[in-house]
Order: C-alpha cells, then sequence, then structure tokens
C-alpha cells in the first residue's frame, strides 16, 4: 500500500534536536524518514567513517534513538554482515541491519566488502545516501560525482568522467531488491525503505541526497534540487524487485506524461557547475537521456 | 584413556576453535593459515560446530565482521598470516580500541616483497602496536592449548588476543597432540559473557567519535575522553600479565599441563648465560644450550610467550645474574635490530641490569636454522664482545 500524504508517516521522531548534520542536510532527511520506516527499537544501524558519523554526534551525547554500530571506511559491507552473523549466532531475533553509507564509502573504498555481502546474500539492508562527493571531508571528488562539478580535487579542470553507474554494479548481484530514492520524495522513500524491511535477503537503496554545502546552492532550495534532479532524469526513481524493473513516483509521471525538463536547468542553480562549458552540458545531457530511454524501455518490458 | 592424535598446528588450532564453542567464523584463505579455515568449514557444514561461518572476500572483511560480530556477543574467531594480516592491520587497531575478545590465530609467514610463503615472525611482530596481546607457541600442544586460554584471558579484560606459531614448521608438521574432552574445556571456559548492551529500545552508540577532553552525558555524569580510553588499554594490558599467568595455572589444573604464562625457562637455575627468543626456534634455543653445556658454558633459554604485553619484570628475574643474552628472533625492526632484543635492553635497562646483550636474526624467509648455528652464535657471543649480526646470510 502506497503512502498517499506526509500526514500519514508516523509522528514519532527518531532523531532529536541537536543533530551535529548542516542546515538543510539531504542525509538528515533521508535518515529521519528512513527510520520513520524501520523499527528503531529492533533495528542496528552500521556506518562508517562519513557524515553519518557526525550526524550521531559525540560521545556520550547522540541525538539519534536507535543502536548505532561504528565502523571503519572500507568496512561496512563486512561489519554489517557480522551483525548479522553475530544477532544469529546468539539468538536475538527479529532485528533488521541496516548499512548507511556515503558515495565515497559505497562506491569507492566500500565497494569490495560490499560486493562480498550482496554475493553472500547477507540478510541486511544497504542504504547508499549520495551525495556526490566526500562531503564530509570538504567536497572533494568521488566516483560518484557528476561529470562538469568543480570539487576540491578537481578545482580548475572540474570532474572529466561521469559518475560510475554503481547501481548496474550492485544489480548484476542479483539481489532481491534494488530501489532509488529522493528526500525531495519523502513518501516514496518511506514506502520503499518500508518494503525493503520486509524482504528477506540482500537489499540496496540508493538515495539521491542533495548537499547544499557541496553543491553551492541555498538551504532553502534543498527539497527544489532534489526535485529537479528527478524532473531532468538526472536521478531516476525506481525499483528492481526480485529482476523486475519499474519507475517510481515523480520519474514514473515523467515518463508518462512528459515534460522532462533539460539538464541545463539542473546545472545552472549550483556553484559546483560553474566551470561547465556548453559542451560539458550538452555531453551531461546526452548521457542523461541515453539512461532515461534506457529506464522508460525497461519500465515498459518490465523486467531487467 | 587420553585422546591423542598425530595432527599438524592447523588442526591442532582448528580443534581448539571447535572446544571451545566459537560461534561466528570469517576468514580469507592465506597460505600457511588455509588448513585451519578448512577445517572449521567442514566442521560446520557437516553440523558438528554450530557456527555461523563467513566466507569473506579480504582479511580487513573477515577482521571487520568479527569484530561486529563479537560486539553482538557472540565468540568468534578467524586466523590470517603474513599479507593478509598486514591487509587487517587498521581492523587489528580498531578490535582492540573496541575492546571486543576476538581471537584470532596468526600462522607466521615472511611478509612480501618479494614473495615467499615461507616462516618468519615479521607479519605478527608488524602488529606489535595494535593494542592486542600476543601469544606465541613452541609446538601444536601449545597452540591447541593456548588458543583454549586465549578466550579466557579475551573475554576476561576485553583486549582481542593473537596466537602465533611458526608456519610451516608447525603449521604443516604433524605430532602428537592430546585433544581435550569438551566437557573439560566446558568447565574451564563458561559460556561467552554478553558485555555489549544491545537489547531492544538501546540507543546504544558503539565506537561513536570522541573528543579528546571528557565530557559530560545526558544525565552528568563525566565519560572518558579518547586519551582516557586509550590509557585504560594499556594499563588493562599491563594488569593482563598477570590474568596470562593465573589462566594457564587454572588450565593446569584442569588439563594438567603448563606453559609458563607470560615467559618460560629452560636449565636457567644455574646459568651464566641465556638464549632468549619465541615460538618454534625457541624450542630450538633448548637444543642449542644444551650444546653450550657440553661445551662448559653454563647455559639456558628464557622464552618469550606472551610479546605484548611485554613481561619485562618476569624477564628480568629470569635473568637476574646473567652474563650474556644472545637473543635469536626471526624479525627486525627495519633500520635497527631484532624486536625483541630491543624491548628486552630496555627492560634491562630500566632494572639497572646490565648483561652483554646480542641480537641476531636468523631464518627470515624459512630460510632453515640449526642448533648448531645457534649454539656457534651463542659461543661467540659469550666469548667475545657481542655483536648484532644476521646468522646465516651472504650479503
Amino acid at each position: 500500500m502506497a503512502t498517499k500524504a506526509a500526514k500519514e508517516l508516523p509522528k514519532e521522531e527518531f532523531i532529536l534536536p541537536g543533530t551535529r548534520s548542516c542546515a538543510a542536510c539531504g542525509l538528515m532527511l533521508t535518515y529521519r524518514h528512513s527510520l520513520k520506516a524501520l523499527d528503531p527499537g529492533k533495528t542496528i544501524v552500521a556506518v562508517p567513517a562519513s557524515c553519518m558519523t557526525v550526524l550521531h554526534g559525540v560521545y556520550p551525547i547522540t541525538p539519534v534513538k536507535v543502536i548505532c554500530v561504528n565502523n571503519p571506511f572500507a568496512a561496512t559491507g563486512a561489519a554489517a554482515s557480522g551483525i548479522v552473523a553475530g544477532l544469529k549466532a546468539t539468538g536475538k531475533a527479529g532485528y533488521t541491519v541496516v548499512a548507511f553509507a556515503g558515495d565515497g564509502g559505497t562506491y569507492d573504498i566500500g565497494i569490495q566488502s560490499l560486493s562480498g555481502a550482496l554475493e553472500r546474500g547477507t540478510d541486511f539492508m544497504y542504504v547508499c545516501y549520495d551525495n556526490e562527493g566526500y562531503m564530509n571531508t570538504g567536497t572533494q571528488r568521488s566516483s560518484a560525482s557528476p561529470a562538469g562539478a568543480v570539487t576540491t580535487t578537481t578545482p580548475i579542470l572540474a570532474k572529466l568522467q561521469h559518475k560510475k553507474d554503481m547501481l548496474r554494479i550492485v544489480e548484476a548481484h542479483r539481489i532481491p531488491y534494488v530501489a532509488t530514492a529522493s528526500p525531495s520524495f519523502p513518501l516514496d522513500l518511506y514506502d520503499k525503505v518500508r518494503k525493503a524491511k520486509e524482504i528477506k535477503g540482500s537489499r540496496y537503496i540508493e538515495v539521491h541526497a542533495p548537499c547544499p554545502p557541496g553543491w553551492g546552492f541555498p538551504n532553502k532550495d534543498l527539497i527544489k534540487m532534489g526535485k529537479l534532479a528527478a524532473d531532468t532524469a538526472v536521478h531516476v526513481l525506481y525499483e528492481i524487485v526480485d529482476g523486475k524493473f519499474r519507475l517510481t513516483s515523480r520519474s514514473l509521471r515523467l515518463a508518462e506524461k512528459g515534460g522532462k525538463k533539460t539538464v541545463a536547468d539542473y546545472v545552472k542553480g549550483q556553484t559546483r557547475f560553474k566551470k561547465i562549458t556548453e559542451g560539458q552540458i550538452q555531453a551531461l545531457q546526452e548521457f542523461t537521456d541515453r539512461r532515461w530511454y534506457e529506464f522508460m524501455e525497461r519500465h515498459q518490458n518490465g523486467r531487467s | 584413556m587420553k585422546d591423542i592424535r598425530i595432527i599438524t598446528a592447523n588442526t591442532a588450532a582448528a580443534i581448539a576453535a571447535s572446544l571451545c564453542r566459537v560461534q561466528v567464523i570469517a576468514a580469507y584463505p592465506i597460505t600457511p593459515q588455509t588448513p585451519v579455515t578448512e577445517e572449521l568449514a567442514a566442521m560446520v557444514e557437516r553440523g558438528e560446530l554450530n557456527a555461523e561461518y563467513l566466507t569473506v572476500e579480504s582479511e580487513h572483511s573477515a577482521m571487520a565482521s568479527v569484530v561486529a560480530a563479537s560486539q553482538m556477543g557472540a565468540r568468534v574467531f578467524t586466523a590470517s598470516s603474513a599479507n593478509g594480516l598486514l591487509y587487517m592491520h587498521e581492523m587489528l587497531h580498531w578490535a582492540a580500541g573496541s575492546r571486543v575478545p576476538v581471537v584470532m590465530a596468526c600462522v607466521n609467514r615472511g611478509v612480501g616483497a618479494p614473495w615467499t610463503i615461507l616462516n618468519d615472525q615479521q607479519d605478527s611482530i608488524s602488529q606489535r602496536d595494535t593494542g592486542w596481546i600476543q601469544l606465541y607457541c613452541r609446538n601444536s600442544q601449545e597452540v591447541l592449548d593456548t588458543l583454549i586460554q586465549a578466550y579466557k584471558i579475551a573475554e576476561r579484560v576485553l583486549i582481542p588476543v593473537m596466537v602465533c606459531y611458526d608456519g610451516f614448521v608447525l603449521s604443516h608438521a604433524s605430532t602428537p597432540v592430546e585433544a581435550p574432552v569438551v566437557e573439560d574445556v566446558d568447565k574451564f571456559l563458561p559460556p561467552c559473557p554478553i558485555f555489549t548492551g544491545i537489547s531492544e529500545g538501546s540507543y546504544m552508540n558503539l565506537n561513536p567519535l570522541i573528543l579528546s577532553e571528557p565530557r559530560q552525558d545526558a544525565e552528568g555524569n563525566l565519560r572518558p575522553g579518547y586519551m582516557d580510553l586509550r590509557y585504560k588499554l594499556q594499563e588493562d594490558l599491563i594488569s593482563s600479565l598477570e590474568i596470562i599467568k593465573e589462566t594457564d595455572r587454572e588450565f593446569e589444573a584442569v588439563f594438567g599441563r603448563s606453559w609458563g604464562g607470560p615467559v618460560w625457562s629452560y636449565r636457567m637455575e644455574d646459568a651464566d648465560h641465556a638464549l632468549v627468543s619465541m615460538g618454534s626456534l625457541a624450542s630450538e634455543c633448548t637444543l642449542a644450550a644444551d650444546s653450550l653445556r657440553q661445551q662448559g658454558f653454563r647455559t639456558g633459554v628464557v622464552g618469550v610467550r606472551a610479546y605484548r604485553p611485554f613481561p619485562a619484570e618476569a624477564l628480568c628475574k629470569a635473568l637476574q645474574g646473567v652474563q650474556t643474552v644472545a637473543v635469536f628472533e626471526k624479525d627486525v625492526s627495519y633500520g635497527y635490530m631484532g624486536a625483541v632484543a630491543t624491548d628486552l635492553k630496555a627492560a634491562l635497562f630500566e632494572r639497572d641490569l646490565r648483561p652483554k646483550v646480542a641480537s641476531f636474526v636468523a631464518g627470515l624467509g624459512g630460510r632453515d636454522v640449526r642448533p648448531e648455528q645457534l649454539a656457534e652464535t651463542a659461543a661467540e657471543a659469550i666469548t667475545k664482545r657481542s655483536a648484532h649480526k644476521w646468522i646465516d646470510v651472504r650479503g
């Protein structure tokens, strides 16, 4: 059953005032809605060194009402596997183990342990909050940063390569559930986390998490930026259940009714694209269109 | 009737882990550790051992997953060697800092490059400063017994323990080993205590970000800062020397075998000279000591069983009144000398003991070390001014 209105979401908050995340943090909103979809009393979260570590606060005070196990940067998939095995071995039933890692911890340094965990069919959920760079350390380039973005390690030329297609890599593990989401579409995000919670085996959700300080847009535009990403098909909302692909939420409406905006509309509101050339915008448009048509085709075929 | 089996140290290690009823095993294959993990995997698949076995994709992940499983309250085991152990390095620090009672076997092997699969102790010596307890074994029986002791020590002090034994020399050599009965092990080793607060509705944040200064919690109690937590680890490591000794005594009471605690001695009662070593090389030193005695040098052996925490007091006591100390080891602190020799000299200096101390590096990358060579080298150290050198090396 799809959630129809924000007022249907649980009222209880699991992130209390006092988090150390930046104002208008895309991750913070993602985490807020995700925890509502989970049962935080029976959830164990695995977190690598990342913005999430900062969000979880400085010992001995945490603003988050959930058990959180921190692990080194590369180890998230393995730490989650160990938590699952440890709970099983000691007879603690009914817990959902959820890893929350950023794009650096997923696309780059964490890809090996994630792949291992997925290949073994570990019974856990992995949420990648993709803010398209190493934001915690000050906006360095990651393999998830889009082409044309200025980062502190691509300061002059801007990033030359397109974003890595991590979702395809995850999908290649043939796990039962893969989805994308956005905090700008909280009902879709909530429903996907809730659905993933009930599925056995490895589940992967990638959330596009806009980052005002890293991307260079005003805090007030957080939701707008996430929506614009969907409206331009830079970020496409979909889910793949047991190999069956379907577009969801805004992306579904975009496929059905058209009205896709241009990449130029998306990049102009972000200072990270201040050096992007016409040619790079053109290339980014083509890259985005190619993906979008693939997704529409897969949606029509109803399978991968 | 005693259950004596002709087995390798690797098999002895697998039997020990199984007797300790480990609940989660994660391992990645590397020579010469592989048979340990293969045998455990078979025990799990046959249903003889009720454990979760994670066939992880790297050693980093092996240690990461056993640390996390241990945080859930499970008794865990892993094993590695050489470059695999080095690949775990970050997680070894993490395990000790997390204060989890992880126990692992290190099947000692030389570190690449260049590649060698054969034995020395450079791998575990290079993990010296990770905050782990390191115990070195002389033979397969000691491997089996020390692993059982290791769980008791680790779970008591909440510090991980690495049980080290020499690759191929012990790991692949079959010798008679007495396998304890499981009832005795159960008597010696109670079930793994659950030390975390994993429970419904808990907001526990394990290994969070910690500032340098102590801070108040929500109830106004002062909680330690980073340095205070690290100091506690150091203090607990030092005091674990006593627990290592005590555990060995408790073990002897149940099984009738003692391995000497942190330090053991051989023919030291009247000795003027001592050979100091670890692992199987220390066993070999006993043969060299016998032959030195035949040559008229009253020589004994002091074996280092616990390398970390370093048993400075016990070693100095054992070496009291000795004129010459020849340290033989299969490792080197590159740019200086053998690690054990360095540590031992510091310990002696602190206690105003001034024997001649010579550091001898031997057997790197599996180069054969014969007792005659040890005796010859030690005789040189006794009769001439001692020199630091590598034995049987062509420069």
